[in-house]
């Protein structure tokens, strides 16, 4: 085990660690009335520890290939004493900042595609509405234990899912073809230019739909789903699908950010410091990343996931409190 | 020939450039106003010390509770050291629409007619988003 492997899952201890201590300052359940909500631990310690955490989280989601949110989401609301509402409010705000972060450079040169992301976009942003007010609407426990089964699920998802670095598009989609969605990159590790096309565009636009309500009721952002549906369905290399979906969360949760925004479920002292801190830890994790082997992190994330979305499924079914 | 084929759209560059000193932007104003916040330099709508209390509940019951704000009710409060920080929030979730106003003349002037309406419905979508507008229902 090399050394940064060693360091990163010291971190992820640490931050399970935080997160244990967390709960246990805190009052237990999240239906609370104020009286009995107020804990014991200074106001301070809280956006703090938010701080050292979504910095880790940062770091570990750039090793990982996923985006902050889907961390976020599961962790903090597991084990911080917020209500889910404001944790998954604070989450696509996260997700959506570091998009917005990542956005400029991966178009710039041309791995994200505006020709592929706008009709998505639109389609997902849409969905994520619904989405947001949906999952607004749900009681507590019910959308705990729903956020549980989903993290779990996506946790199946990136153990079992194959992605496919240039997959063989014979022939595109009548829809992709009179939208023009196409495009040409430099991949650098080959030293030549790869053309793409896309097909199963509608299929893909209906994905779209699903993956967008599950982004707005969770607050997760979306890449672990929109990638497989970019570079498995509809084709594009997997280069572009990972950009591309990094892009596309900057819309999509746009959207529901400001549902949540508009129904008051956006506490400052929970979102200021967790976009302060994961996009810090994400600049840090792109130094670490020339220096890590990636299958380890990426079980690591998996594990981490497995864990907080058990701990979620748990608190929704109010067996582990 | 190549190279001018794998360089991004003069769309796609207009809408990074807005997106990148967009973002930058908002995380200043986002970080700057909530150093404010935190120093308790103005006086918040929900006092610091108390906040603790109430960020269990869930946000319908905050806000029937507090009397706090819903849609763009925080607009009117900006002065106050918790709803200052809005102010670079609604920057970041406002950018996208922002740089699709930005892409679509460049859209117009080519007659790119699919990316003309899928343009205008995405401006139209996150709009109606932000306006308020939309409410959860009550259970």
């Amino acid at each position: 085990m090399s050394k940064t492997t060693r360091v990163l899952i010291f971190l992820a201890v640490s931050m399970i660690l935080i997160g244990a201590v967390a709960v246990f300052a805190s009052t237990e359940g999240s239906e609370v009335i104020p009286a009995a909500a107020a804990s014991n631990v200074a106001w301070w310690v809280w956006p703090l520890s938010l701080l050292v955490v979504t910095f880790v989280l940062g770091i570990v989601a750039v090793l990982g290939g996923v985006g902050g949110g889907v961390l976020f989401v599961p962790i903090i609301g597991g084990f911080y004493p917020f209500n889910l509402d404001f944790v998954r409010g604070a989450g696509l705000l996260v997700a959506l900042a570091g998009a917005l972060a990542a956005g400029p450079g991966l178009l710039k040169r041309n791995l994200a595609s505006l020709r592929l992301a706008l009709p998505v976009a639109l389609i997902a942003s849409a969905a994520a509405i619904v989405g947001a007010l949906i999952g607004l609407a749900l009681p507590q426990n019910v959308i705990q234990t729903l956020l549980g089964a989903t993290i779990l699920f996506i946790v199946l998802i990136m153990a079992l899912a194959k992605k496919s670095d240039f997959p063989n598009v014979p022939k595109p989609d009548a829809l992709s073809q009179s939208l023009a969605i196409t495009g040409i990159y430099t991949e650098q590790s080959l030293g030549k230019d790869i053309e793409w096309q896309v097909h199963k565009t509608p299929q893909a636009l209906f994905m779209f739909i699903i993956i967008g309500v599950m982004a707005g009721m969770f607050g997760l952002g979306a890449g672990w789903a929109n990638v497989p549906v970019l570079n498995l369905m509809m084709g594009a290399p997997l280069k572009v699908s990972v950009a591309t979906s990094k892009f596309l969360l900057s819309i999509t949760d746009t959207s529901a950010a400001w549902i949540y925004l508009n129904e008051g479920a956006v506490l400052p002292m929970i979102v200021a410091p967790s976009i302060v801190g994961i996009m810090l830890g994400s600049m840090v994790g792109v130094k670490i990343l020339a220096r890590t082997k990636p299958k380890a992190i990426k079980w690591m994330v998996i594990g981490l996931l497995l864990f907080a979305g058990t701990r979620a499924l748990l608190k929704g079914l109010g067996i582990w409190k | 020939m190549s190279n001018d084929k794998v360089k991004a759209s003069e769309e796609q560059i207009a809408y990074a450039n807005i997106l990148n000193i967009g973002m930058w932007f908002g995380l200043a104003v986002l970080t700057f106003t909530f150093i404010i916040y935190v120093s308790g330099i103005f006086q918040s709508f929900v006092p610091i010390e108390d906040l603790p209390k109430y960020w269990g509940m869930k946000a319908k019951d905050y806000i029937h509770i507090l009397n706090a704000p819903t849609g763009w009710g925080w607009a009117a409060m900006i002065g106050k050291g918790d709803y200052m920080n809005f102010v670079g929030i609604a920057m970041l979730a406002g950018l996208t629409i922002l740089c699709y106003l930005v892409i679509l003349p460049i859209l117009i002037r080519k007659k790119d007619t699919p990316y003309i309406i899928i343009a205008i419905l995405e401006v139209a979508v996150l709009a109606l988003a932000a306006s308020g507008i939309l409410k959860v229902g009550g259970h």
